[in-house]
């Protein structure tokens, strides 16, 4: 029996136009819409997939504003058995706070008994990109931690954790308790079914208080690079621009 | 003093190692000529010595040891502490790579400092203040580093990796700090052989051809595969292609998957959303070859052709294989 907490961050859509909010603070997703950063996708995917091989849970938490409990209610709805939220202006918390916050919450549960083997995160969000928050929370609680994860197993105890390293396949094995970030390609993230989302619906969401006060991100303000007027020479259309674009080739010496 | 983990490949140290090093000496001399040491794990090619007195590194910290065999995100941060608290360096830093970032957040989890990721610039010392990618590089950060040391990576391709203007004579010192067993927990305990396939090195390819949703489906890259063969590139595709399992995630080029910065970038039928934009915008060239001559990839290109790419890659590969006779 597997018990994994996945943790996730509610993200403005990066699929459309960046727009800041209007105090410059963050990447405003009012019209874009909210999700969760792909490899949290996929952390969740691995999540439910140990808890259903191994008769575990998997247990998903956000630290955010009220409006994130819909990221809670998707990853229930794709098979994780309870939700924990640590109710919050995300914003105002920067990557040793949230880290601070998990690790509070993986404590407390571990001394009402329900500890967890495995907790994921994703690698980086991808709105603050700050790659940091998964090896802080294993420090904040002592355990070790492998980044950037592809696939895992879980056997005797023991996590075989799998790394597309800079020079080929990487396996590490950890005893459990562990952390592991994952980054997307691993694994295709399920899709919610009917059944599922009724479920989740079912599920009530454990609220929390954050335990300290934030130190914040350092963060003087965002900003959006400057635009770029668009220098684009059309080269021509259809087939007929083979002969322009292999004249180019030509020039760049790529050929 | 500036204190910096390179990496190294079988060539010697890495591009963007190099970039980190460039950027150091911008600092240094912005701070009156501050000296910058550079840590260097496990197998060091010959070549990289002269490389390091070229881009004008002052002392070089070569680790390696039993501990340090096999890759452990721990051990080796608690080594690049051990070489700072002997060095007083006010500042630690390496490339915007997985590695990179990743071993310089433990340095920031051990030290209980902030560490900034993917920086692009410096704007101030004091405070130190530096300006970093966020949202992919579709938005940036400007923080402050207050505390020492202070700890970042630097954004792959953001600088150039130029020689310094005087060439050093490094001093070389071997070591092997001792680890606590607890770091070497979580270390790479087996390694498989690098996978081979048309992404070939996508990362460090000349010329990279990418096929995003244009292609229609899985059987939709045969033309793309073949006109990558013919330039001795690689081939790379967007997001969506990976999401809808028509090409392996490897090949993604994107802010989930590789990062790429060829001298030529041919993206066919990719509409350039953010999330691929973050992977592509380094390329010196970009070609974009797309039905939408309105299509952001096709807009921030540096040429373009308006066409199916089911039509107009064939055409090239036709005009490529009728000149080469």
């Amino acid at each position: 029996m597997v018990d994994t907490l996945v943790c996730v961050k509610r993200v403005p859509d990066s699929s459309s136009q960046v727009v800041l909010t209007p105090d410059s603070q963050a990447v405003d997703g009012r019209h874009a819409g909210f999700t969760v950063s792909p490899h949290e996708e996929c952390a969740i995917e691995l999540a439910v997939r140990l808890a259903d091989a191994t008769g575990g849970r998997a247990t998903v938490l956000t630290l955010g504003p009220a409006e994130a409990s819909e990221q809670l209610r998707s990853a229930l709805a794709l098979g994780c058995g309870a939700a924990v939220h640590v109710e919050a202006d995300g914003v105002a918390f920067g990557p040793a706070d949230v880290a601070r916050e998990i690790a509070a919450v993986v404590t407390s549960h571990a001394d009402e008994g329900r500890g967890y083997d495995l907790v994921l995160l994703g690698n980086d969000a991808s709105d603050t990109g700050d790659f940091q928050v998964g090896i802080r929370l294993a420090y904040a609680v002592g355990l070790p931690v492998v980044n950037g994860v592809s696939t895992l197993e879980v056997a005797d105890g023991v996590v075989s954790a799998h790394v597309d390293g800079p020079d080929g396949p990487e396996t590490y094995s950890v005893p459990t308790p562990m952390v592991a970030t994952v980054l997307e390609g691993g694994v295709e993230p399920r899709y919610p079914t009917l059944k599922g989302r009724m479920a989740a619906k079912k599920i009530e969401i454990e609220t929390r208080a954050p335990v300290t006060q934030p130190g914040g991100a350092n963060r003087v303000q965002l900003h959006l690079p400057p635009p770029a007027p668009s220098t684009v020479e059309i080269l021509g259309e259809g087939p007929e621009a083979a002969g322009a674009v292999v004249d180019l080739f030509e020039k760049l010496g790529v050929r | 003093m500036i204190l910096l983990w390179l990496e190294c490949d079988a060539n010697g140290v890495t591009e963007i190692s190099l970039e980190t090093v460039a950027f150091a000496r911008s600092l240094s001399a912005a701070g009156g000529g501050i000296a910058i040491r550079a840590a260097l794990f496990g197998d060091v090619p010959e070549a990289a010595r002269d490389q390091l007195a070229a881009h004008g590194v002052d002392e070089v910290h070569h680790v390696t040891g039993a501990a340090y065999d096999a890759y452990a995100g721990a051990a080796w941060a608690s080594a690049l502490q051990d070489i700072r608290e002997r060095t007083k360096c006010v500042v630690v830093a390496a490339a915007g790579s997985p590695r990179g970032n990743e071993v310089i957040a433990h340095l920031a989890a051990r030290l209980d400092v902030p560490m900034a990721a993917n920086v692009l610039a410096f704007s101030g010392l004091s405070p130190f203040e530096v300006t970093r990618q966020v949202a992919g590089g579709a938005a940036l950060e400007d923080m402050q580093l207050p505390q020492r040391p202070a700890l970042f990576t630097v954004a792959g391709h953001s600088w150039t990796a130029t020689p310094a203007d005087q060439v050093t004579s490094p001093a070389w010192h071997e070591e092997s700090p001792a680890v606590a067993e607890a770091d070497l927990v979580a270390r790479v305990s087996a390694r498989g052989e690098a996978k081979l396939d048309d992404s070939g090195a996508l990362t460090s390819a000349r010329v990279v051809v990418g096929a995003g949703r244009g292609a229609g489906g899985p059987d939709g890259f045969d033309g793309v595969i073949e006109l990558a063969k013919l330039l001795d590139g690689a081939l790379g595709v967007s997001r969506v292609v990976t999401s809808l399992g028509w090409r392996p995630h490897n090949e993604q080029v994107g802010q989930t998957g590789s990062r790429i910065s060829p001298e030529l970038y041919i993206p066919c039928g990719i509409s350039g959303a953010i999330q691929h934009w973050a992977g592509c915008s380094s390329s010196k060239t970009i070609l974009a070859i797309n039905t939408d001559a309105e299509a952001p990839m096709v807009t921030k290109a540096h040429y373009a052709v308006i066409g199916d790419m089911h039509e107009v890659v064939p055409a090239i590969v036709e005009e490529l294989n009728r000149r080469a006779g």
